[in-house]
């Protein structure tokens, strides 16, 4: 009998709420419903096991796994899979408390909000600071409140191909057809408060409660910084809850749809995959960062917790990640600044706990199995043009690829998945104050775990199309008139799009086009 | 004869189009900072997208922020610069420009435009210069700074002999700390309050960090402000005791302070307090 164990539900006063929404479950959410598409296993069934509530009854039909309380469950309704998304696509960090604190209009630090320019990152780096040697709170105005707020009104439309519905509408016994579905309606995003300052010179601190469009709140960030340690750039020290280094940043992007409000290649994993982990989900631990007095020079090296970003031991076990990234900018005249850079990330998660009474204890995991995930990112500009691409290559260890126990025999034939992904994603500034912008992301598995699993399962193609007026621009707050339309091409993966669907289709390799078209009021003060 | 005349006339004709050409073509006021040419048409652009909420769309100094910000964003229509190699009363050079943008002005809410290129910060250069008709005159010429004398402790005494002696104490105060009696009644030449430099509190200097930038403030003064230039009083020597002696008054590590401080240990009562009861 081979076991799959993740985290039991804490029991008594201490206990977690089932529903955890935010953007570091998102990649956990992710996992889960790709792994209810799973291929076949041999699999016993044991109480605490979970069968997907939904009728799939394709090749790839659910196997039973034991849940996590703290991540969504295969147990969690569409719809809270739809709200974490929701919440992901948010939480994008800009913040005019600094435009307040410094006097400076948004367009100083952005080239766009929230997207950072090179002053932006270079006052990012110093922990937050202009070097003025008056950026310690003790200079500021006692009125002065490190504190910022962003949210979205918006109207949209979701559209998603080949769900399975009742054939005769009211009657669970008419059997499942499939069709197309699409909602629409006004509706809010999440809303992010920001803090984010200086406690003392070189010493920063971030804390971002964000809630998604319930009013649901959770930590999306929280840490201290400590700056230019032994007087140099190249020394300084983050600990806490923290985006890894992203050359590309998904809480810095510009797109706000269901479907284009994630990267696709930042939170992917294969169908049937057990690893928890995103590039794009904030994660707990500790950063080495330097850069150089420009910021056109820069590295991270960071330890990071097994939790994917979640707090306490729901990770599992005593092991720890690395991420590692570097780049390089160019100053090419009047072309602009010209940065690459690379990054790479190697984790490990377990795939047994200790148990009492059948439940598993936080912390105590083990037989861990590794998983990497690398590649090369840039940030180019041509005049008004702006190109960011990103490549990916990903495995994850075969253990986790086919949701096995460490402790037990692989299935015959099992081996690691792998796959590429990447995306190209172009801004055109009109100027600064008007920006459209464009990305093609792919993700294309190479090596599926089980030799039987179709080649393109997991397959992902997305493209999505906006653009963003800010009427303002000033050094108090920022408004910005956002249009987006995004599509979604996904086989085996649950679709993203739309509240009470996302599942997947009656036949998982069947393609599932997943729209949205949204028209947003973005403001942040 | 006559086809000579022509070609005389053609000719002739021909280099009044072409210097009619290369005139039109020229920019009004060119800018190179560096081995960069600036252009005002680019750094309108760059100017408005950071420096406008100051500076103000006319370059006036009176952008949305500035009745927030103490001390007031440069007024560019005056053509009044702190920070110059040039003498007093003259305009800075485009490097002298550049080189703010790229520093930034410390203790000021003018940031370090470092991670601008070059080629920006050349074009808003040129942009700031089309804010008033002065830089037709052309900027001043760069002083010399002559070699630094020797980093000594007799430097220093010297140097703050000549701080109570030219009564740079009573702004900058007896220690450094920009509180001197006459600290309370200074004035910019927009008549907006100003305070003198605290030497204690900054790291850096508002033009510079470098003995050199130090001792070019001495000799070209920081126009617009209280600040004089001691060009017609300090000999280069004397300038060089007196920046030796700051360096001792920073919060920083120096080579001065260091040597200051080892010294101080056994010769402390021997110095005279600065300030009025000494005179």
């Amino acid at each position: 009998m081979i076991k799959w164990f993740l985290m039991q539900t804490r029991s008594g006063k201490g206990a977690r709420p089932t529903v955890f929404i935010g953007r570091a479950s998102v990649t956990a959410g992710l996992v889960l419903s790709t792994m209810a598409l799973a291929p076949p296993r041999a699999t016993g069934v044991s109480p605490t096991s979970y069968h997907p509530p939904y009728n799939n009854t394709g090749p790839y039909s659910a196997a039973p796994i034991r849940l996590s309380s703290h991540r969504p469950s295969y147990g969690s309704t569409v719809s809270e899979r739809y709200r974490q998304l929701m919440m992901a696509r948010f939480n994008k960090a800009l913040i005019p408390a600094f435009a307040r604190k410094y006097n400076l209009p948004c367009s100083a630090c952005h080239t766009t909000w929230p997207e950072l320019n090179s002053f932006g990152q270079k006052f990012r780096d110093n922990g937050f600071q202009l070097g003025n040697d008056r950026d310690a709170p003790i200079w500021q105005n006692p009125s002065y409140f490190p504190l910022a707020v962003r949210t979205t009104p918006m109207w949209h439309m979701e559209t998603t191909t080949h769900q399975p519905v009742d054939a005769v509408r009211g009657d669970a016994t008419s059997g499942t057809v499939e069709r197309t579905i699409t909602q629409q309606g006004f509706d809010l995003s999440g809303v992010d408060l920001l803090f984010l300052g200086t406690l003392h010179k070189n010493i920063s601190f971030g804390f971002v409660p964000s809630s998604d469009n319930t009013g649901s709140f959770h930590l999306e960030s929280a840490f201290v910084r400590f700056d230019d340690l032994l007087d140099t750039h190249w020394a300084n020290v983050k600990v806490g809850k923290f985006e890894l280094d992203n050359l590309v940043s998904e809480k810095r992007f510009l797109f706000l749809s269901a479907n284009g409000g994630i990267y696709q290649n930042y939170h992917f994993v294969p169908v049937g995959d057990a690893t928890t982990f995103g590039l794009g989900d904030n994660q707990v631990g500790a950063e080495f960062s330097g850069h150089s007095e420009n910021s056109y020079t820069r590295y991270t090296a960071a330890i990071i917790g097994n939790s994917d970003g979640e707090v306490g031991f729901s990770g599992g076990s005593q092991a720890y990640d690395a991420a590692v990234t570097v780049s390089q900018a160019f100053d090419a005249g009047s072309l602009g600044i010209q940065r690459i850079g690379l990054y790479g990330y190697l984790g490990q998660r377990p795939t047994t706990f200790e148990t009492t009474a059948g439940a598993a204890i936080p912390g105590t995991g083990s037989f861990n199995k590794s998983f990497q995930r690398y590649g090369v990112a840039g940030d180019f500009f041509l005049g008004n043009l702006e190109f960011l691409p990103l490549y990916l290559r990903a495995s994850d260890d075969a253990y986790l690829g086919t949701a096995t126990a460490g402790d037990q025999p692989l299935p015959a034939g099992a081996r690691a998945p792998k796959w590429n992904g990447g995306f190209l994603e172009i801004h055109y500034y009109v100027n600064p104050q008007m920006i459209f912008t464009q990305r093609s992301e792919l993700i294309r598995m190479s090596q599926q775990a089980l030799p039987t699993t179709p080649s393109n399962l997991g397959n992902i193609d997305a493209y999505t199309f906006g653009y963003r007026w800010y009427p303002m621009m000033t050094s108090r707050a920022g408004l910005a008139l956002h249009g987006e339309y995004s599509m979604v091409k996904t086989i085996g993966a649950v679709p993203l799009s739309g509240d009470g669907v996302g599942l997947p289709p009656l036949s998982p390799d069947t393609p599932v086009w997943s729209r949205s078209l949204l028209f947003g009021l973005d403001f942040a003060f | 004869m006559r086809l000579a005349t022509l070609q005389k006339k053609f000719v002739s004709n021909l280099g009044v189009i072409l210097l009619a050409m290369v005139a039109t073509s020229l920019p009004a006021q060119q800018t190179r900072v560096g081995n960069i040419d600036g252009h005002a048409s680019a750094g309108k652009k760059e100017y408005r997208r950071s420096c406008v909420g100051c500076h103000g769309p006319d370059g006036d100094g009176l952008g949305e922020n500035a009745q927030w910000i103490d001390p007031k964003p440069r007024d560019f229509t005056a053509a009044v610069f702190k920070c110059r190699s040039t003498p007093t009363g003259t305009l800075p050079t485009d490097d002298d420009l550049g080189n703010t943008i790229h520093r930034g002005v410390v203790t000021t809410n003018m940031p370090s435009w470092l991670p601008l290129t070059g080629q920006v910060r050349a074009d808003l250069v040129a942009y700031i210069k089309t804010f008033s008709p002065r830089w037709s005159q052309g900027h001043g010429t760069p002083i010399t700074i002559p070699p630094e004398t020797p980093t000594t402790v007799e430097s220093m005494l010297r140097g703050r002999a000549l701080f109570q002696k030219m009564e740079c104490w009573k702004c900058h105060g007896p220690a450094g700390h920009g509180d001197g009696p006459s600290a309370s009644t200074l004035t910019d030449s927009k008549d907006n309050p100003i305070r003198p430099y605290n030497f204690a509190a900054g790291t850096r200097f508002k033009c510079g960090e470098t003995n050199q930038d130090l001792y070019r403030v001495f000799m070209t003064g920081l126009d617009g402000t209280p600040m004089p230039s001691f060009a017609d009083n300090l000999k280069p020597a004397e300038a060089w005791d007196l920046v030796h002696f700051l360096r001792t008054l920073q919060p920083v590590k120096t080579p001065e302070a260091a040597a200051w401080k080892t010294w101080l240990k056994s010769n402390a009562n021997s110095l005279k307090p600065i300030g009025p009861e000494t005179q």
